[in-house]
């Protein structure tokens, strides 16, 4: 019993991972019907933000000797970081995406998957191919609870994902803007005659989704203090699963994928040899896929954002 | 004079849609285009809403504005010319009162928006008993009234209205038909295609006949409704 509580939590901290990241590309599908294959990247880069913000407040507070405390530092670094980040996401947008818009999927398919590696290759080029390892910003303190162990880390990395979900949740649901996410995902070709642009609209769903990856990015480098430049396709390609998984187009969908496979992937891991995790893990999801092809809560033929 | 259309020409890829379209509406106007399926009708309304391209040589002038000029969003939040597109498409995921807050998007004054819903439920009163309620839920004749109500909220000067008795039942028909006389006498230019021939010219004051991407007639509704050629290819002989 301790050992599978133990086990739950691993994979409920995972399960933000991948859900964070997920939802960008349940957004981005949700109103353009195209998957951004460069989130993955998006994610990497972000988490790369975090890391340069991390090291310059923490540079700047030693410099000074001013003395913060360890969660304005995090906060500070979730907040400059997201807000850098979706520049990021509106360059895609603008550069690989929306020169696109009329053209064959498969073509914005290919400017997203290259971008990506542009920006892989760029960081390679400027940090070098060793990984670097993010700055310990929070001590760990480790709680015995019945004899399970919880780390503080674990317990702020999941507030944290679950905290700016439901801040996702409720902008969508109570905003003009969300409003006309949810208008466009509905019917994307009459949201114009509302006044409404899809340009702005674009650019601001890539923002909140490259926001949100960056957010992952920073919440996985205090779990896992090591950073490299093609972590984002590892786990880009994990949250995608999810994605599909979830219904493409459902954010709701996306974020409860997003955890169901951290909990398959945890607990496989956790009954047979890790070596097999992925192997056995995807062929779940393989066989879930062959009996709901449009996911939990995908619709046959046209995608709408839900909550 | 509030729009003017000169040598419209619109195509989708290969295949020419409007071969220069020439036509005026002055303000305050109702005034219709009929034609047969297939024969411009909505694609003219979509080139004045910017949501087809126009192509090279078209002009389009409202309100001494250069139309072109504008994209489709731009159309409705600075010039307020609104079109309810065939087939409604109301955005069915959405309340309501959120399709009609949404069309007030750009919109920045607070107080007239709430007076324009106000005065969309004052004439459409099914709607205020059903603004929480989904609007892909609603009946076809609400959903009509959805779509006018929508289009009311987001752009006053110009409406442009593609098929509004389509799939209504006769006196529903009435009853929406009465509702854009209404809305007319608030101050707002109707621009209306319709392939019920006889409703259209019954509603408008003038109108044009579209065949096969030309305008070939144009005149008054009555002397059109009398029109021998007219009689025989749209009214039914």
């Amino acid at each position: 019993m301790k050992f599978f509580l133990q086990n739950v939590i691993n994979a409920v901290q995972w399960g933000s991972f991948y859900s964070l990241i997920a939802i960008g590309y349940s957004m981005v599908y949700s109103i353009l019907m195209l998957f951004n294959f460069a989130h993955g990247d998006i994610f990497m880069v972000g988490a790369y933000i975090g890391f340069g913000i991390t090291t310059l407040i923490i540079g700047i507070c030693a410099a000074s000797a001013i003395v913060l405390p360890n969660w304005l530092i995090l906060t500070l670094i979730i907040i400059i970081s997201m807000f850098l980040t979706s520049f990021v996401g509106m360059f895609v947008e603008r550069v690989a995406y929306r020169p696109l818009r009329a053209a064959p999927r498969a073509s914005a398919a290919i400017t997203g998957l290259m971008i990506g590696i542009v920006f892989e290759t760029v960081i390679l080029a400027m940090l070098g191919a060793k990984r670097v390892s993010f700055p310990a910003l929070i001590p760990a303190i480790t709680f015995n609870v019945g004899g399970v162990f919880i780390t503080n880390q674990k317990i702020i990395i999941v507030l944290v994902s679950l905290g700016l979900m439901f801040a996702l949740h409720q902008f969508i649901k109570r905003t003009k803007w969300g409003m006309a996410m949810r208008a466009m995902s509905f019917d994307f070709v009459v949201v114009p005659l509302m006044g409404v642009s899809i340009n702005t609209m674009a650019a601001l769903t890539f923002a909140i989704g490259s926001a949100l990856a960056s957010a992952a990015g920073i919440l996985y480098g205090i779990a896992y203090p090591v950073l490299d430049p093609y972590m984002g396709i590892k786990y880009g390609w994990m949250a995608f699963v999810a994605a599909i998984l979830g219904g493409r187009g459902s954010v709701m969908g996306a974020a409860l994928a997003g955890f169901l496979l951290g909990f398959i992937q945890i607990f496989v891991a956790m009954i047979f040899p890790s070596t097999l995790r992925d192997l056995i893990a995807f062929s779940i999801i393989i066989v879930i896929l062959t009996i709901r092809p449009h996911g939990f809560f995908g619709e046959a033929y046209s995608a709408r954002l839900r909550l | 004079m509030l729009l003017s259309v000169e040598n419209l020409h619109v195509s989708y890829d290969a295949i020419k849609a409007l071969h220069g379209l020439n036509f005026k509406i002055d303000e305050g106007e109702i005034v219709c285009i009929i034609g047969a399926n297939g024969a411009g009708k909505s694609t003219t309304l979509k080139a004045i809403s910017r949501l087809v391209p126009a192509e090279a040589g078209s002009k389009m002038t409202f309100q001494g504005k250069n139309l072109l000029k504008y994209p489709a969003d731009k159309v409705v939040s600075r010039l307020h010319i609104s079109h309810v597109p065939e087939g409604r498409r109301l955005f069915g995921n959405l309340t309501v009162m959120e399709n009609l807050k949404l069309a007030a998007f750009a919109r920045k004054d607070k107080e007239g928006i709430k007076q324009d819903i106000e005065w969309v439920f004052s004439i459409f009163t099914r709607l205020e008993e059903r603004q929480t309620q989904k609007a892909g839920t609603l009946s076809g004749g609400e959903q009509q009234m959805l779509a006018i109500g929508r289009a009311f909220v987001s752009g006053r000067k110009l409406m442009l209205l593609d098929e509004p008795s389509m799939g209504l039942a006769p006196l529903l028909m009435r009853s929406v038909f009465d509702s854009l006389k209404q809305i007319n006498k608030e101050g707002t230019t109707i621009l209306l295609v319709e392939q019920n021939a006889r409703m259209a010219l019954q509603f408008a004051k003038r109108g044009y006949v579209l065949e096969n991407g030309n305008l070939v007639l144009e005149g008054d509704s009555e002397n059109l409704l009398n029109d021998p050629d007219v009689k025989k290819a749209y009214l039914g002989g």
